[in-house]
């Protein structure tokens, strides 16, 4: 899909369908798998900074290891630390990212980081493939931060994007095995407790990174 | 705990609330019930604090995904009704030994086994018992009206079984993970079992990373836990049996995998471990003559979540805390309990993971009446003298041991357990009392015909001084300070993120410090829990504690903004052990730091 003016990006978000109803959304809320699925990870289309259009769910979480962190490119708080340390991730998980991981960066001001301005953001990172920023109708991108409980109890905090949460929530999707670590962690330790999570960690003993 | 002011200010809202209850509350909350019914104030409804007005989106979020009105009781959906009191306690059977291991146990960590450093005090302290354990999965029935749900137990039991330890003799626990490794949901099969308030070697007191896996055809099975049940003080100070001051009772252990430990917890890895000497001897003819056997109860709070298809539901992507609208004991929903009209001794222990607690004893057809019973220990540690309270408050992890005299109660009386304290989020309570049967029905007490002849003491009790900090000792103390805050959702110990690998504290072996710790995370409450050495609580925002803290303790309670002050001495062992939030939502959000004791 060719890259959209801000002016196409925005019709484009606003006429997305938003996908799945709340009611829908509760409804499948039980312990079992469906559940999970269908509370958790609501399938809304999303757009890479590559200009892909995906869906959150389909395409980007079942059955892979995912690191999910939310950002917007111009944020001047936490979120440049936080993508230095993701960058840092990628590094020490290859060759798994791409392959066995897959990070997703879900930008929480869609209205002004459309796909281009993302790609533009990403082009200056210097980071690898297996690692996508994301974007898409603010509907659909506020109903995945809910979902992935990426909300602060404070209305005045949450209201605030500066304050943004800095949790990385990280899991196996295929065993429905969820976790969460600070952004901040130092990036060893992210990539260790995002190893865990694969097949190949799954076996593994925790003290076998200690050091 | 027993916080009088608080009481005192909540009275109004109990008359308002009083006031404006119609008929159709009182069916609702049980009240006027069908003819002959005994009118208990209680039904199973998850809350019922009057005055419920704001509406925040996390909140409702929240309520949403759990499919329930979990405290808020203003959503649309919760965990399906159940019928209070209609099942007994039960009491989880006691451990018992195994002859043998094979292979037998030794220092250095056997073929097959997942611990990675040899034992620190095997030798010296020999096992003079064997255990084997297993971690299960199981199907569970938390209540009659709940199909079973799938739960992993110790011994496939939830709580599993209870040990009764002695000091003087060692046990070793082989600890194999049985858990099924393609398993699907919430909690993972990986586990490093805590033996909370345990003064246990580093190698054996479940680290956070000490996890190992059951991979079929591979090396690591089990774990060898090796608990010396010695006194603290036995290497320097107390030779060779350590401080008889020290001697701790009521201990519980629990799964500790890092980033899992709520979800593994909550789906039933617990279970308690009681010590007892030659004074707390489980005996009521001998030492403290503390009513015992079958009068000796413990009891393990637990709230929880079911789905729609009754279900055990954990919320996976919630980062605040968990809050359940049914509420378990020993593992079932509001049991009844029938007693005779003697005393007892309660362990309590809140299980987590994210409620505070604050217990009563209500009379259905006297609620104003407040019920004393007699408080003999915090965290599991027998108090200096026992206190007559009429509540004691529990933070996430937290004991009270208490002796309660029903022999005051006629033979047909029930009285409920109830919970008062007002928590609407996972953040912490409001620190508000509910009105007497306003808040959460635990148990109910049935007082039944006499029985057995009572042999135990009447209170009050005098147990063990607590052995203060001399002067010197207080001078010689280095003092750290250890400020939990949040920012952008991120928990933060001194501005800094938890990393199992990264040591924050190295202490020498024999040293004694004094740790501020300081609540800075704005509108949170967290039960703070320091591994391996039980604390003294030198001052509270200040002031001195109250007396029910005056003992000792493993967890402080960090109200909204307060700074606690404790004094810990670190003695006899050494290695890597961590201080957490025992909000096991927070802890999993590593609410954590490590420090390791080293050789001095």
């Amino acid at each position: 899909m060719a890259l959209m003016s801000r002016r196409q990006w925005l019709a484009a978000a606003v006429t997305v369908p938003a996908a799945g109803a709340l009611v829908g959304w509760r409804a499948a809320v039980t312990a079992n798998a469906e559940g999970i699925k269908g509370g958790y990870f609501p399938n809304v289309w999303l757009y890479t900074h590559e200009g892909r259009r995906v869906r959150f769910y389909d395409d980007l979480v079942r059955g892979k290891v995912v690191v999910v962190s939310f950002m917007y490119s111009k944020c001047r708080g936490v979120c440049p630390g936080i993508t230095q340390n993701l960058a840092r991730v990628q590094r020490l998980l290859e060759p798994s990212v791409g392959r066995d991981v897959f990070m997703y960066s879900i930008s929480i001001k869609p209205d002004e980081d459309t796909p281009e301005v993302l790609g533009r953001y990403v082009a200056g990172l210097g980071i690898g493939p297996g690692w996508s920023f994301l974007t898409g109708a603010p509907d659909d991108i506020e109903r995945i931060r809910r979902s992935l409980g990426a909300v602060d109890p404070d209305p005045a905090v949450d209201a605030d994007k500066s304050q943004h949460i800095g949790m990385l929530r990280y899991g196996n999707e295929r065993l429905e095995r969820w976790a969460a670590c600070p952004g901040g962690a130092k990036p060893e330790w992210i990539a260790q407790s995002i190893r865990w999570m694969t097949d190949e960690g799954a076996s593994r003993h925790g003290t076998e990174a200690a050091l | 705990m027993g916080d009088t002011r608080k009481k005192a200010g909540t009275e109004p809202a109990t008359q308002a609330s009083e006031r404006v209850l119609g008929r159709r509350d009182l069916v609702r909350l049980g009240l006027v019930a069908g003819a002959g019914s005994a009118g208990y104030l209680f039904s199973n409804r998850a809350f019922s604090a009057p005055g419920r007005g704001d509406v925040d989106d996390a909140e409702v979020r929240d309520c949403l995904l759990r499919g329930g009105v979990g405290q808020s009781g203003r959503g649309n959906a919760q965990s399906p009704q159940t019928t209070p009191f209609v099942e007994p306690l039960p009491i989880p059977p006691v451990k018992q030994p195994v002859a043998s291991l094979t292979p037998a146990p030794q220092v250095d960590p056997l073929p097959g086994e997942g611990r990675t450093r040899p034992h620190q005090a095997l030798t010296r302290f020999p096992p003079k018992k064997l255990y084997e354990i297993r971690q299960r999965e199981a199907r569970h029935r938390f209540h009659r009206d709940l199909p079973p749900s799938t739960v992993w137990g110790f011994d496939g039991i939830v709580p599993g079984p209870t040990f009764h330890a002695r000091y003087g003799e060692p046990i070793l626990v082989r600890n194999f993970n049985d858990l099924p490794q393609n398993h699907r949901g919430f909690g993972i099969p990986q586990v490093s079992t805590h033996l909370h308030n345990g003064h246990t070697p580093s190698e054996s007191d479940g680290f956070p990373t000490d996890f190992f896996p059951f991979v079929v055809g591979g090396p690591q099975r089990f774990y060898d836990q090796h608990y010396p049940n010695v006194l603290a003080g036995f290497s320097r100070q107390y030779p060779p049996n350590g401080d008889p001051r020290e001697a701790m009772s009521t201990l519980w252990y629990h799964d500790h995998r890092v980033d899992f430990t709520a979800p593994n917890v909550y789906k039933g890895l617990a279970g308690f471990y009681l010590l007892f000497n030659d004074k707390d001897t489980g005996d009521e003819t001998t030492g403290f003559r503390l009513p015992s056997g079958p009068f000796d109860v413990p009891m393990m709070f637990a709230d929880k979540l079911f789905d729609r298809d009754g279900q055990l539901f954990f919320d996976l992507f919630n980062f605040d805390g968990l809050l359940g609208d049914k509420f378990t004991v020993n593992g079932k929903i509001q049991p009844f309990f029938r007693v005779q009209p003697r005393r007892y001794r309660f362990r309590w222990l809140n299980g987590g993971p994210s409620r505070f607690y604050e217990l009563f004893l209500t009379d259905p057809n006297d609620r104003r009446r407040a019920i004393p019973f007699t408080q003999i220990s915090s965290d599991g540690n027998l108090l200096p003298s026992s206190i007559t309270q009429t509540s004691v408050r529990l933070s996430v992890a937290q004991r009270a041991d208490v002796v309660v005299d029903f022999s005051q109660f006629r033979p047909g009386t029930s009285l409920i357990l109830e919970n008062r304290l007002e928590q609407r989020n996972g953040r912490g309570p409001t620190g508000d009392i509910l009105a007497a049967g306003q808040g959460d029905a635990l148990l109910r007490f049935d007082v039944v015909q006499p029985g057995t002849p009572d042999r135990s003491l009447p209170p009050p009790y005098t147990f063990y001084e607590v052995n203060r900090p001399t002067r010197a000792e207080l001078d010689a103390a280095n003092v750290r300070i250890w400020e939990f805050e949040r920012g952008n959702g991120q928990w933060q110990v001194n501005g800094e993120f938890f990393d199992g690998n990264e040591i924050r504290a190295s202490i020498p072996e024999g040293a004694s410090e004094i740790w501020v710790l300081r609540n800075r995370s704005g509108g949170w409450q967290h039960p703070i829990h320091i591994h391996f050495e039980e604390l003294q609580i030198l001052s509270r925002n200040g002031a001195p504690p109250p007396p029910n803290e005056r003992g000792r303790n493993d967890v402080v309670r960090l109200g909204f903004n307060e700074e606690v002050r404790v004094f810990v001495r670190f003695r006899d062992f050494v290695g890597r052990y961590p201080m957490h939030c025992h909000n096991t939502i927070h802890e999993d959000h590593a609410m954590m730091i490590r420090f390791d004791v080293v050789r001095a």
